[in-house]
């Protein structure tokens, strides 16, 4: 299929590309840029005047809540929201219902999302049987079934010892760890950021150094092991304080921050608003402003929507009880945007942030709109203004602090290996 | 604001205690209205022959308009000093006009324990009742538009007087 | 973010916390308490206010003495009360809260008095009638997990004005496990917005939350020395759970730095109060001497509760 994207404003950011022109695909590939291809026929034209043509978003982590979490969400919806929100590959977390700790499941979970023709989805293995924290998996078996990494999702793996063990296995064979900093222990029984808004709300609360405890852990670790390490949703100043420090001491890992927490801080739980009860907690006013500082000097390497559909239910509960987590896939691109312009940022340098740096991490090819690349991609409307509405969003999760906003950026097409999987 | 159609209030009083005057009962309790039955109940035990307990009532616990209206800003305290349970008691407001304040005095009387007999005594009665009620000893009758209320005041000296106020203020009822 | 407690027309419509609510009608709701007082010592203890209005006491946490005050205040008002004893777990129901609450709605509830285990229940509930549509429903917060007990935080107040007057010139020390006290929460909440000269806490690190400062109050962690030219003593009860394991060693240790003895007292002004909210662990915060001694107003504050009670109901019935 031949496909023409013309006149948009091609941004490309591992190639440091921005300027409006034309965009040629064929059998799946960049064909050319600028100029046509000999002998060139377009089968489609999509006319991107006044839109932005980017590499399709590669959201690190989204739940996709299958197996085991059906009532939340399904493969079909979720992967319908995706492609609406302009993601052409994703990575989901092991935490599935039963985690993704054996070949059978990943399998079968590559085989469903293959089937609906969607985006990309780079299955994240479990580093313990069960998420249990006691035994390490067959982590060689589960990467030849397609793990890209492995990691504990937002488990607890209290035992130092067997993370050591689990840490120094993985190095062995070069596979990378994903890891939430937070000590079990510390966090226990905790559900918001300790600090005024917890002690005022009377919530149980998780001290921001439950995350600087665990970094200083795993850094020792990383530095006996040689493993390398991505750090999965930063939330706190000193946590990135850290981490910069971590990379300038020359230590092999990476981190990434989710999006709620580069717009919301703990004062927005107002009156206990469920939606903003996500993990780790939305900590405090100086934290965002450090996860927003690390991630402009690239300490923060991306960003991603840490994508968790929770059925109504399940958050229509006292703030404690209720179910962590927010919908993010379609929020991701206009969040992005939005945090790009309270920043007076580039929108190349801030679109790098969810393709060129998450293809990165992921040791994936794409994320770039270079000639031979798979044509993952998304053209988008910077300037159409949406209202996040439970009707405007195909995420079965509704459930998201952004209810009521109008944001930035409408997803006009999505490509998927050369096939246009969306359009609105 | 006064009109000078507004009968003055303290001649008007005087009538009033004239009517008391021997043919209450000896020991009546006085007790009045809040806010303008109580100033007016304190002076006519002043000019009363012999002894009468005070009383005073807030009837904002058994109005009738709670419903519509709500709680009233302003509470006083009822307060009753004596045994009501076999007395005789002289009910005092400052203006009777749909009755429903004094409906409700009684009620609230009766949670007290039960009287041997309440008689009303009114400085003004300005007609436009919506209940069966009716005073024994009236100061004086006058009629009065519906958009009106008569508010009784008592100045800083402690003489009381007569306004007319637009219906809807606090005062009146 | 308009306050959730206030409808339109900047009238209570639910009592759930007394943080942001305007000294007026803090004010407003002592000033009503106080015929109330009086009514208590008559024979008929009754007035028609609420008659005809169903109050549901919705207890999801066992605690007989509240509800036992929320009842006789309701019923002062003559209004029906029907009391719902719900287990502690929901989901051993297999009920959720809002199901509960839409069930209770559609047997024409006027009234919720709720007590939760989790901070933030009387909130949900004030929301989800508002969603409904159903905001003539009043909500009154009975006490919800630490977050706030705010007709304890009233008839706290009303004590300290009936014995004290006024705010402005007051030294009040709050002792014990303020980290865990949702008593403490509130009148600290209510004593900083009319205007207390000085408010303390008092009690181990431990049992201080995080940033408590920035509540207006200022730490002590020697009970001596915050006691010192107090005139109002709030020692706040110490539970069971809390007494031993990594919070506390035991209710001795505790009794020994943080329990309220006559000797203590001496170091607070000569004609200071003591308070508590009760039940008491006689020996645990306090010394019998103390609570059955001639600065307690323990007693009173029992009596004044039912008072305060009748006037928050009085006055949500009423908007």
């Amino acid at each position: 299929m031949k496909i023409e994207i013309r006149n948009g404003r091609v941004i490309d950011p591992r190639h440091g590309l921005d300027r409006n022109t034309t965009l040629y695909i064929a059998a799946g590939k960049v064909a050319a840029l600028d100029d046509a291809p000999a002998g060139w026929h377009a089968n489609r034209v999509l006319d991107a005047a006044g839109l932005v043509v980017c590499p399709g978003l590669i959201d690190v982590s989204a739940r996709l809540r299958e197996p085991g979490f059906e009532y939340k969400a399904t493969l079909d919806s979720e992967m319908a929201a995706a492609i609406a929100g302009g993601v052409t590959s994703l990575a989901c977390p092991p935490d599935t219902d039963p985690p993704l700790d054996e070949p059978g499941l990943v399998q079968m979970l590559k085989h469903r999302a293959r089937s609906l023709n969607g985006a990309h989805v780079y299955p994240i293995g479990a580093l313990t049987v069960g998420l249990k924290g006691e035994t390490i998996t067959e982590m060689g078996e589960l990467t030849e079934a397609g793990c890209i990494a492995f990691s504990h999702a937002d488990a607890a793996l209290a035992d130092t010892q067997v993370l050591f063990r689990a840490l120094q296995y993985a190095a062995t064979f070069g596979y990378r760890v994903w890891l939430r900093a937070q000590d079990a222990s510390l966090a226990r029984g905790g559900v918001a950021h300790d600090g005024e808004v917890a002690t005022r709300l009377g919530l149980p609360a998780i001290p921001a150094f439950a995350e600087t405890i665990a970094l200083d852990t795993i850094f020792e670790l990383v530095r006996a092991t040689g493993v390398r390490v991505h750090l999965a949703r930063l939330s706190s100043h000193e946590g990135v304080a850290r981490v910069r420090a971590a990379k300038k001491a020359g230590l092999p890992v990476t981190c990434d921050v989710a999006i709620h927490h580069v717009h919301l801080c703990d004062v927005d739980i107002g009156w206990f608003n469920a939606h903003c009860h996500l993990v780790p907690p939305l900590r405090g006013t100086r934290d965002r402003a450090a996860l927003r500082a690390g991630l402009a000097d690239g300490t923060i390497d991306l960003i991603c929507s840490d994508h968790t559909p929770v059925d109504d239910d399940a958050k229509q509960l006292p703030f404690a009880e209720a179910e962590p987590g927010a919908t993010g896939l379609e929020l991701l691109l206009p969040l992005t945007l939005k945090w790009a312009r309270e920043e007076a940022l580039p929108l190349s340098a801030a679109l790098a942030r969810v393709t060129a740096e998450p293809a990165r991490v992921l040791g994936l090819e794409s994320g770039h709109l270079g000639p031979g690349a798979d044509a993952d991609v998304c053209v988008f409307d910077p300037d159409a203004h949406w209202r996040v509405e439970p009707s405007a969003l195909r995420s079965q999760g509704k459930n998201t602090p952004f209810l009521g906003f109008e944001l930035p950026g409408k997803v006009r097409y999505t490509l998927v290996g050369g096939h246009v999987v969306h359009e609105s | 604001m006064t009109d000078v159609s507004l009968p003055d209030a303290e001649i008007t009083l005087g009538r009033l205690a004239d009517k008391l005057r021997g043919a209450a009962a000896f020991d009546a309790k006085l007790v009045g209205i809040h806010s303008g039955g109580a100033w007016l109940a304190e002076r006519l035990a002043q000019m009363l022959p012999g002894e009468h307990p005070l009383g005073s009532i807030d009837v904002s616990f058994y109005r009738d308009d709670y419903a519509q209206k709500g709680l009233r800003a302003k509470l006083a305290t009822t307060t009753l000093p004596f045994e009501v349970e076999g007395s005789h008691i002289i009910l005092v407001d400052d203006v009777l006009y749909t009755g429903r304040s004094v409906r409700a005095a009684i009620n609230e009387i009766f949670d007290y324990g039960r009287p041997q007999s309440i008689e009303l005594a009114v400085l003004i009665d300005r007609g436009g009742r919506e209940l069966p009620i009716e005073a024994k000893y009236v100061g004086a009758r006058l009629a009065v538009a519906r958009d009106l209320s008569i508010a009784l005041q008592r100045r800083p000296d402690g003489s009381l007087e007569l306004s007319l106020e637009p219906a809807g203020s606090a005062a009146g009822a | 973010m308009r306050n959730p407690q206030l409808n339109a027309d900047g009238q209570l419509q639910h009592l759930l916390t007394l943080e942001g609510l305007p000294p007026e009608v803090i004010g407003r709701i002592l000033d009503t308490a106080v015929p109330f007082v009086s009514i208590a010592e008559r024979d008929v203890k009754k007035v028609p206010l609420l008659r005809g209005k169903t109050v549901f006491n919705l207890f999801f946490e066992n605690s007989t003495r509240t509800r036992t005050t929320f009842e006789i205040a309701a019923k002062r008002l003559s209004a029906d009360v029907i009391n719902l004893n719900i287990g502690v777990s929901s989901t051993t129901k297999g009920e959720t809260l809002l199901d509960t609450i839409d069930n209770l709605v559609a047997m024409n509830a006027d009234m919720f008095i709720v007590r939760h285990g989790q901070s933030g229940a009387p909130h949900l509930i004030a929301q989800h009638l508002s969603a409904a549509n159903r905001s003539h429903i009043h909500v009154v917060n009975a006490g919800d997990g630490r977050h706030g007990h705010p007709t304890q935080g009233l008839l706290d107040l009303f004590t300290i004005r009936h014995y004290k007057r006024d705010f402005h010139g007051l030294t009040v020390a709050i002792v014990g496990d303020v980290l865990h006290s949702r008593v403490a929460r509130s009148l600290i909440h209510g004593l900083t917005t009319l205007g207390t000269a000085e408010v303390r806490v008092i009690g181990p690190q431990t049992l201080l939350p995080t940033a408590v400062e920035s509540l207006g109050v200022r730490v002590l962690h020697d009970m001596r020395e915050g006691l010192v030219g107090c005139d109002v003593v709030v020692m706040l009860r110490l539970q069971n759970e809390r007494m031993k394991g990594s919070l506390l060693p035991s209710a001795g240790e505790f009794f020994r730095h943080y329990g309220l003895t006559v000797d203590k007292l001496k170091l607070a002004k000569p004609d200071a109060i003591v308070m508590h909210p009760g039940p008491m662990n006689r020996g645990v915060e306090i010394d019998s001497a103390v609570a059955d001694g001639r600065h307690s107003v323990i007693l009173p504050q029992v009596t004044f509760g039912i008072a305060v009670r009748m006037a928050v109901m009085s006055i949500l019935a009423g908007n």
